[in-house]
């Protein structure tokens, strides 16, 4: 058996506690408890793309799910928060469709689990890019011109859509 | 030779071209259609009666054929084509000469008939179709022309369609008639596999040297079948009283004279097929004897003149088929010529009472008829005799060759059954002509004797009736049998006591119905107040019409329901199971749609999951 | 050693809780929360397979970059929708919706 390094180490611990935060998100009966779950998720997942060398991505990532995001969900939940808190999140009450869920949700697991862990998959990373976000900057307004444009019109659409429907029709 | 018998081909074709020609010009000329009609029979009598010169003045043993191939396959050859031997010959003339007088007869019969044209073009096509029978070189076209006879008895017996009666007769004699046709096809089919020829001589040849012979057996009971069928033997003998619906000469001609006879010729063309299978001649002559005596212990009791003559018709046909039974194949065709004579005689002289009494058909409404009617009373007397079988008339010396054959050839049971049976037909015969032409006039109509146009054919029958036996009596050395014979064909010497026993017997017959039913010595109804339960169950019948008709109902009534219910349960039931297989579907997958959005996304995930998993099967199994 | 394989388990098996909580959770926003968490996997998975196999080009990046834009854009229509459901029904419970039923 090789070394473990201190990667892996970090490895591990990120990512354990990015799947404890993620079962807790799931879990929680109360809702804020779960978007607070969730934001703790996201920054797992940000630690991990740091590890991984995607540190402009590791900053968006935070800065729009952790940051943007999150303050989005919270709010909502504070608007539509009713009765007793420890009573918002719970599962569904038909416990078919809940097992039924669980099932399904194992099987997947399973199967892709399967999938990867007999594939050869490599084991070394390779070498690092030097100018990621040059080469991103290059691509976003280069190759991928026409994402980078379709994305900000569906970023406008949204807002206009979210403002339209969080403010009701109007009664005449 | 050969000329003459080249042209034979002409014979039935005569009266089939004047069927054509009737059918499509003359419907509105009957006149021309009877002269067309009779024109074409005479012809074909004259040149039958040349041919009949050539083979009587030559070789008894010699065959002409003559024959086209029709159907040549591998395996499988019919021809078409003429065989001419003194078989054939003798049943050219019977045909042609007995089919000519009652054509003749029939222009006085059927005058003002409004169907006087139908009449005499489906004479025609019956007249082609029985002598293409009797000309066929093979099974294949005996069948056709066989089947061709039914359909003009069929026509014939129909004839006064508005009858419901006549109908049903008509229905009921063609069925009857397939039910044995049935039997006769297979036969034929057995051969057909088996040799892959049906020509008569070629099929000869051929068994000569058959060693297996244990499959003869089915062909030749099934060939049997034919006979039973066309010339009403027991079981299928119900047919032919009643086919007395038709008009008496259609009754003449066809079901006592010729197509009955069929059945008969066809044991003789084919007896080296029926000689060779000894049970089957056993079945054969046991068929005949019962017919006989079943059929003529009817007769004692009917009250019908014509019912009478066609149950005698049917026992004179059961001697006949068992002769052939018990190889006196000579003896069976002998009867058959002379049968043929005064058979039609008796019943063309009975169209003459029905018509000059205004169709009454009961004898105990006629009586008296002798001094109004004189001609056809001493013709019928004459015709009664013959049948009677009382010397020197020609019925005399065939049924005597008849019974001779049964006593000489150690058949005991048959030769009593026969004698019995002679004793019978004589009492029944004279019992008729005592009751319906003697005796005090018991109908009111004005009785008169025929036109010479119906009386002149029922002289010449009687002329016939008289001498044609003389042809097979040893008193001319028996030339009949030297030119109708085969081989294994039994001959014997005549013997004279047995010839005045049959004589004795049917004196007696005639005496005992002189003291019943002329003399009046002896009650005819205490006799039959005594007997009563005999007396009904012959009246009846037997009761077999009315068996055949329950059997019917059970048998075509009973699968008509299962099949019905076959199609209802199974068949309905299959299409009405779809649909509601369907509608059930439909139901039961209704609740998968709640509303619930999450049981949607979970499906989604579930078929996902499916397609994951299989995918990895495959390519699990692939790689391993 | 860490390799590949790791961090995609990883992926999958954020991704299956994911999951779990779309078909298991009442609550309407608790299930776009678990949509979200479905997306962050789907992310590492491209960031992973970008630093593995190909780091010169930084496509996976950029794809995961996109994602995240939509991923925001429909949670903000998500939530709208949510309210304005919460309106007029006052319940954000997924099973009380069930207009569609049979």
């Amino acid at each position: 058996m090789s070394m473990v390094t201190i990667n892996d180490m970090a490895f591990v611990c990120i990512a354990l506690f990015t799947i404890l935060s993620a079962l807790g998100m799931v879990l929680s009966r109360n809702i804020v408890h779960s978007a607070l779950a969730l934001i703790m998720t996201f920054i797992g997942v940000a630690m991990l793309f740091f590890h991984l060398d995607a540190g402009f991505l590791g900053l968006v990532q935070i800065l729009v799910y952790a940051g943007a995001i999150s303050v989005l969900i919270i709010f909502a939940i504070m608007l539509v928060m009713h009765g007793e808190p420890n009573q918002t999140n719970r599962f569904n009450p038909s416990l078919g469709t809940h097992l039924w869920g669980a099932y399904i949700a194992l099987l997947m697991t399973a199967g892709l689990v399967a999938a990867i862990w007999f594939s050869g998959l490599p084991e070394v990373k390779g070498r690092t890019v030097e100018d990621a976000v040059g080469l991103l900057a290059e691509l976003l307004l280069g190759k991928y011109v026409i994402a980078f444009e379709v994305a900000a019109v569906l970023l406008l659409l949204a807002v206009v859509g979210a403002i339209i429907l969080a403010r009701g029709v109007e009664e005449k | 030779m050969n000329q003459i018998l080249q042209g034979a081909w002409i014979i039935p074709v005569l009266p089939l071209l004047a069927f054509v020609i009737i059918g499509m010009f003359l419907h509105r000329w009957p006149k021309w259609a009877a002269t067309v009609s009779i024109l074409a029979i005479g012809l074909a009598m004259l040149y039958s009666l040349l041919v009949a010169l050539e083979v009587f003045s030559a070789q008894p043993g010699e065959v002409f054929v003559m024959a086209v191939p029709w159907l040549n396959m591998p395996g499988l050859q019919v021809n078409m084509g003429i065989l001419i031997d003194p078989l054939s010959t003798v049943m050219l003339l019977v045909v042609t000469i007995v089919a000519l007088l009652v054509q003749v007869y029939s222009l006085g019969y059927m005058e003002g008939d409004p169907g006087f044209a139908s009449y005499f073009a489906y004479q025609s096509i019956f007249a082609g179709s029985m002598l293409g029978l009797v000309l066929s070189s093979n099974f294949g076209q005996v069948f056709v022309f066989w089947e061709l006879v039914g359909l003009c008895s069929y026509l014939l017996i129909g004839f006064w369609f508005e009858r419901e009666s006549a109908k049903e007769a008509a229905k009921k004699a063609f069925i009857t008639n397939r039910v044995g046709d049935f039997g006769f096809l297979l036969g034929i089919l057995f051969l057909a596999v088996l040799f892959g020829n049906l020509d008569y001589a070629t099929l000869e040849a051929r068994l000569a040297n058959y060693q297996n012979l244990a499959v003869l057996i089915p062909i030749a009971f099934l060939l049997f079948a034919g006979p039973i069928g066309k010339s009403a033997q027991f079981p299928l003998h119900v047919w032919l009283p009643d086919a007395m619906e038709g008009p008496t000469p259609v009754s003449a001609l066809i079901h006592a004279a010729t197509m009955v006879a069929a059945g008969v010729y066809l044991l003789a063309r084919a007896f080296f097929i029926f000689s060779a299978v000894p049970q089957a001649m056993l079945f054969i002559a046991a068929v005949g004897g019962f017919t006989a005596l079943f059929a003529a212990s009817i007769a004692l009791v009917q009250d019908d003149i014509k019912r009478i003559l066609a149950y005698s018709t049917l026992s004179q046909l059961g001697y006949m088929v068992m002769a052939l039974g018990i190889g006196a194949m000579t003896a069976g065709m002998f009867h058959l010529m002379t049968h043929a004579f005064f058979k039609s005689l008796l019943f063309l002289g009975a169209g003459s009472v029905i018509h000059a009494l205004n169709g009454e058909q009961n004898i105990w409404k006629m009586g008296g008829l002798a001094p109004k009617m004189p001609v056809t009373t001493w013709t019928f007397v004459i015709g009664a005799l013959a049948l009677a079988g009382i010397p020197p008339l020609s019925g005399f010396w065939s049924k005597d060759e008849i019974l001779l054959g049964a006593y000489a050839s150690g058949n005991m049971l048959l030769y009593g059954l026969g004698s019995i049976v002679a004793f019978m037909t004589a009492f029944y015969m004279f019992r008729l002509i005592f009751v319906a032409f003697f005796g005090s006039s018991k109908h009111d109509r004005h009785a008169h004797e025929s036109k010479p146009v119906m009386t002149v054919p029922l002289l010449v029958l009687a002329v016939l009736s008289f001498g044609a036996g003389f042809v097979g009596s040893p008193l001319m050395g028996n030339v009949f049998a030297h030119y109708i014979t085969a081989p294994g064909v039994l001959h014997h010497q005549p013997n004279v006591s047995i010839m005045a026993i049959s004589s004795l017997l049917a004196m007696a017959g005639i005496a005992l119905a002189w003291i019943i039913y002329q003399k009046q010595a002896i009650s005819h109804l205490s006799l039959r107040r005594r007997w009563a339960g005999v007396y009904q169950l012959l009246y009846h019948k037997y009761y077999i019409d009315e068996l055949y008709a329950r059997l019917a109902a059970v048998f075509v009534d009973g699968t008509a329901r299962v099949l019905e219910w076959v199609d209802l349960r199974i068949v309905n039931g299959a299409v009405n199971g779809l649909a509601y297989l369907t509608a059930w579907t439909g139901r039961t997958l209704r609740y998968t749609e709640d509303g619930q959005v999450q049981t949607y996304a979970l499906y989604l995930f579930a078929g996902v999951v499916v397609i994951l998993i299989s995918a990895l099967l495959v390519v699990y199994t692939a790689l391993a | 050693m860490i390799g590949l394989t790791h961090y995609m388990i990883l992926s999958s098996l954020l991704f299956g809780i994911g999951v779990y909580g779309v078909l298991s959770k009442r609550n309407a926003v608790a299930i776009l929360m678990s949509v979200e968490l479905m997306l962050n996997a789907v992310n590492i998975n491209f960031v992973a397979i970008n630093r593995f196999i190909n780091p010169d080009q930084v496509v996976g990046q950029l794809f995961a970059i996109v994602v995240i834009v939509v991923a925001a854009a429909e949670v903000s229509v998500g939530l709208a929708l949510i309210i304005s459901i919460y309106r007029h029904r006052k319940s954000v419970n997924l099973s009380d919706f069930n207009l569609l039923k049979w």
